[in-house]
């Protein structure tokens, strides 16, 4: 196997990662004035995510840097054309993290009520979004040759609003939705847990649909393998079996599922595109490949040593927290919900 | 303005504001490590008292560093396309290993810090912590190491075929002499941003009486901490600075305004007129002193920025090849004064404090107040001398600037980018600034040993959560 296919893999493992990882983020902060009836169900949900968001969000940082190592021609013009879109991404992941941080410090309810905003616009955004990214990648851009042999995004922002991206962003806003509902079933208790299960199955048909209109349209519109029609049925598989999982009451079982689909849903991406990167909607010679993208062989060497021996590291010690936080967060237990740990003596809740 | 104007005030406004958080990570990581090693040995709780109270800040503080640096990950290929794809061979190798290494380590090591007080074992919990600080210093590293290869690029050649950089050797790009140097100067300077945070906050805290016990220990535990660093960082920048009139000798021309070369060269402290070249108005020098600083030697030749611009012409072709002269000039000059009077503060509160003294001088607290800033200040000033005294190079000798900007995004995309940033970090700083103020007058919290489990995955009742 040549270096630029084990990276267009490491590059997909680590979209992986991500989607299935801060997916669930993105569907907890969504779902936090659906669910989160009160204060305290609230910092319970988002205790879930507390130690483990950070971290989370990591997958995106590394697939960047991955991707600016591994395939920097990519990166530019994928990073520059998608101008808007990855700032409208950017406002949205630091208003959410910072919410996170900050949301719990004061009680007062106008403070808490602005930054939960804050955390269902700040994952809204980027859930939607980052489908409404990948869709546009498949279903290829204008491009234009710069002035370095190289390919340029030749587009204004309304080229990447098409009705099959935003399918596309329907579809990972609706499944990250869904994952992080049956992530709160599995993490919570009480009540919480009851209407999580419950979401998860409605918003789980939703996501459903369009998922299946976003795959048919995907691999008829713009696959030219038919192999990829496997992977097409193994996301589906996993996706009902999860649904079926979650309606059992198996909330294990249905987040490994629905974590399947996620995972699915990018290898089937990444293999529609193979071995394009960026494909030319106008002319197919200006598509950018694994191979005319990439880093030189040493620098790509370089990486993969890196990478096969960091990446089990990272994952054993990341898996070794979850394992450690792996107890369900009660509603019940935070009797201090509306205390916020920075108040001022004189603010302090009178109970 | 042009897109290339204002992607580069973009990134100046991005890069400076995220590079006030930094070092108060880098050192706060360590300083509370050190504080709840010290809580373990001495089983003093005013050190528990210390760390919970630091912590808080130290979290407050990391939580805007993490958001701003997505940023600076992103605008490398937002903004800088044609930089992006001609360095993407060498530069992004360290970024990639910067997240892979570093960010995953402290990202979830401070996450099992925050909430495993009630989770981890008492050892543990401890060594999160430690390993979360190491990955702050890891970080700092291939990121100063991929900086340094702009400023210096070695271990590459450029393929005139595809126009792009290529990578020959990747140690060489790691350890260069100035990645090193530079490495040492910035982290020591991190030591001295966190010391002066402790212990203006502790000086602080002391004069108003909130939790004075625990503020004497940790007002003497940074303002050393800031000495021993500063030091260290005048040592470190003394070898940075003969590097640099190696490797890049207009920046330190341009850090003087010395136009003309001289041999022995003054050191200017103080300049009143024009830096252009003209004669200045009134100008405070110190005889003999830059060719001390350059050379270690008494009357070493410094070359000036004319020679340099006539020797680059002939090296490059036409074009004007130096720096905002001003702009090196004073940010130089700010970067060391602000790093003097930092330390000056810190012994001062020492001096003020030794023997169980408590000042009543009403200066004290504003004074302690004005500490933090002072190497935080330095810190940012010498950032920006580092970054202007490159330019118009953004990789030294081998691409400008004005190439590096991405083509296909307009004025207007970058307008909107910037006001975008701008008016969300001036919020965010508010209210950043407005929670630390609270936790600082709050204060220590009371002594709450926390209910360690003696294995991992006790069940425990929840005390940490958001």
């Amino acid at each position: 196997m040549e270096l630029q296919q084990i990276w267009i893999i490491l590059i997909a493992v680590l979209w992986v990662g991500y989607f299935v990882l801060e997916g669930f983020d993105f569907g907890v902060g969504v779902l936090l004035p659906v669910l989160g009836k009160t204060e305290q169900d609230r910092r319970a949900m988002l205790t879930t995510l507390g130690p483990v968001w950070d971290g989370n969000e990591v997958w995106l940082l590394v697939a960047g840097g991955a991707t600016f190592a591994a395939f920097p021609e990519w990166y530019a013009t994928l990073f520059s054309g998608f101008y808007l879109p990855l700032l409208l991404i950017l406002v949205g992941l630091i208003i959410r993290g910072v919410a996170f941080e900050y949301r719990s410090k004061r009680s007062s309810a106008t403070w808490r009520r602005r930054w939960d905003l804050c955390i269902v616009i700040g994952s809204f955004i980027p859930a939607l979004l980052w489908g409404v990214a990948f869709a546009n990648i498949v279903r290829g851009v204008p491009m234009r040759p710069g002035d370095f042999g190289n390919s340029l995004y030749d587009g204004a922002f309304f080229n990447l609003l098409n009705p099959y991206a935003l399918v596309g962003g329907l579809t990972t806003l609706a499944l990250f939705v869904t994952h992080g509902a049956i992530f709160l079933a599995l993490k919570t208790d009480g009540d919480l847990r009851v209407r999580a299960n419950k979401v998860a199955g409605q918003v789980g048909l939703v996501a459903t649909v369009i998922a299946v209109v976003f795959l048919l349209w995907t691999q008829l519109a713009y696959s030219d393998k038919a192999w990829t029609w496997a992977l097409v049925v193994v996301a589906a598989v996993a996706w009902l079996a999860g649904l079926a999982m979650n309606r059992a009451g198996r909330e294990g079982w249905a987040f490994i599922f629905s974590a399947v689909t996620l995972a699915g849903a990018v290898v089937y991406l990444f293999s529609v595109l193979y071995p394009n990167v960026m494909p030319a909607s106008n002319d197919p010679a200006l598509s950018l490949t694994i191979w005319n993208a990439s880093s030189t062989d040493y620098t790509l060497k370089i990486m993969t040593i890196v990478a096969i021996v960091f990446t089990p590291i990272v994952l054993a010690y990341q898996s070794w927290t979850y394992w450690v936080f792996r107890k369900r967060v009660s509603p019940s237990q935070i009797s201090d919900a509306g205390e916020g740990s920075l108040d001022l003596p004189h603010e302090k809740v009178q109970a | 303005m042009s897109a290339l104007d204002l992607s580069r005030w973009q990134f100046a406004i991005t890069t400076v504001y995220h590079f006030f958080f930094v070092p108060i990570t880098i050192g706060m990581g360590f300083l509370v490590a050190g504080m709840q090693t010290a809580w373990h040995r001495t089983g003093n709780e005013k050190w528990l008292r210390a760390t919970k109270f630091f912590g808080k800040l130290f979290l407050i503080n990391f939580a805007m560093g993490v958001v701003t640096g997505i940023v600076q990950e992103f605008q490398f290929g937002m903004n800088w396309s044609d930089y992006s794809r001609f360095v993407g061979d060498i530069f992004g190798a360290p970024l990639a290993i910067e997240g892979l290494l570093a960010f995953f380590l402290e990202s979830t090591f401070l996450g099992l810090w925050i909430f495993g007080w009630d989770r981890l074992p008492k050892k543990l919990h401890l060594a999160t912590i430690w390993i979360a600080a190491t990955g702050t210093v890891l970080s700092a590293y291939f990121i100063l190491a991929a900086n340094s290869w702009m400023q210096h690029p070695v271990g590459y050649m450029v393929n005139p075929e595809t126009q792009r950089a290529e990578m020959k050797d990747f140690a060489q790009v790691l350890t260069q002499p100035l990645a090193v140097i530079t490495f040492t100067h910035v982290i020591t300077m991190a030591f001295m941003v966190a010391g002066l945070f402790v212990a203006g906050i502790s000086g602080w805290l002391l004069f108003k009486g909130k939790g004075p016990d625990v503020a004497r220990s940790t007002l003497k535990l940074g303002a050393i901490t800031a000495l021993v660093a500063f030091v260290l960082v005048g040592i470190t920048g003394d070898f940075q600075a003969r590097k640099m009139v190696d490797v890049q000798p207009m920046k330190m021309a341009a850090a003087e305004a010395l136009y003309e070369t001289s041999a022995p060269a003054p050191f200017s402290l103080l300049t009143i007129g024009s830096l252009d070249g003209s004669q200045p108005l009134w100008s405070l020098e110190i005889p003999h002193g830059l060719s001390l600083l350059a050379t270690h030697t008494w009357d070493g030749e410094v070359q000036g920025i004319n020679n340099i611009q006539a020797q680059y012409e002939q090296q490059f072709g036409p074009g004007d090849y130096k720096p905002n002269i001003p702009m090196a000039y004073w940010n130089f000059r700010l970067m060391m004064g602000f790093g003097f009077v930092g330390a000056l503060l810190a012994l001062w509160m020492l001096w003020v404090t030794r023997g169980g003294r408590v000042p009543t001088s009403k200066w004290f607290p504003r004074l302690a107040i004005l500490s933090i800033f002072m190497p935080l200040l330095g810190s940012s000033t010498g950032w920006i001398f580092t970054e202007v005294g490159r330019q118009p190079w953004v990789v030294f000798g081998v691409m400008l600037t004005a190439s590096g900007v991405s083509p296909t995004v307009s004025a207007l995309q970058v307008w909107t980018s910037m006001i975008v940033f701008t008016l969300l970090y001036g919020g965010l700083a508010v209210v950043e600034v407005g929670l630390l103020m609270r936790a600082i007058k709050i204060g220590p919290p009371e002594t709450v040993v926390p209910n360690y489990p003696d294995k991992v995955g006790e069940d425990r009742p929840l005390t940490v959560t958001y």
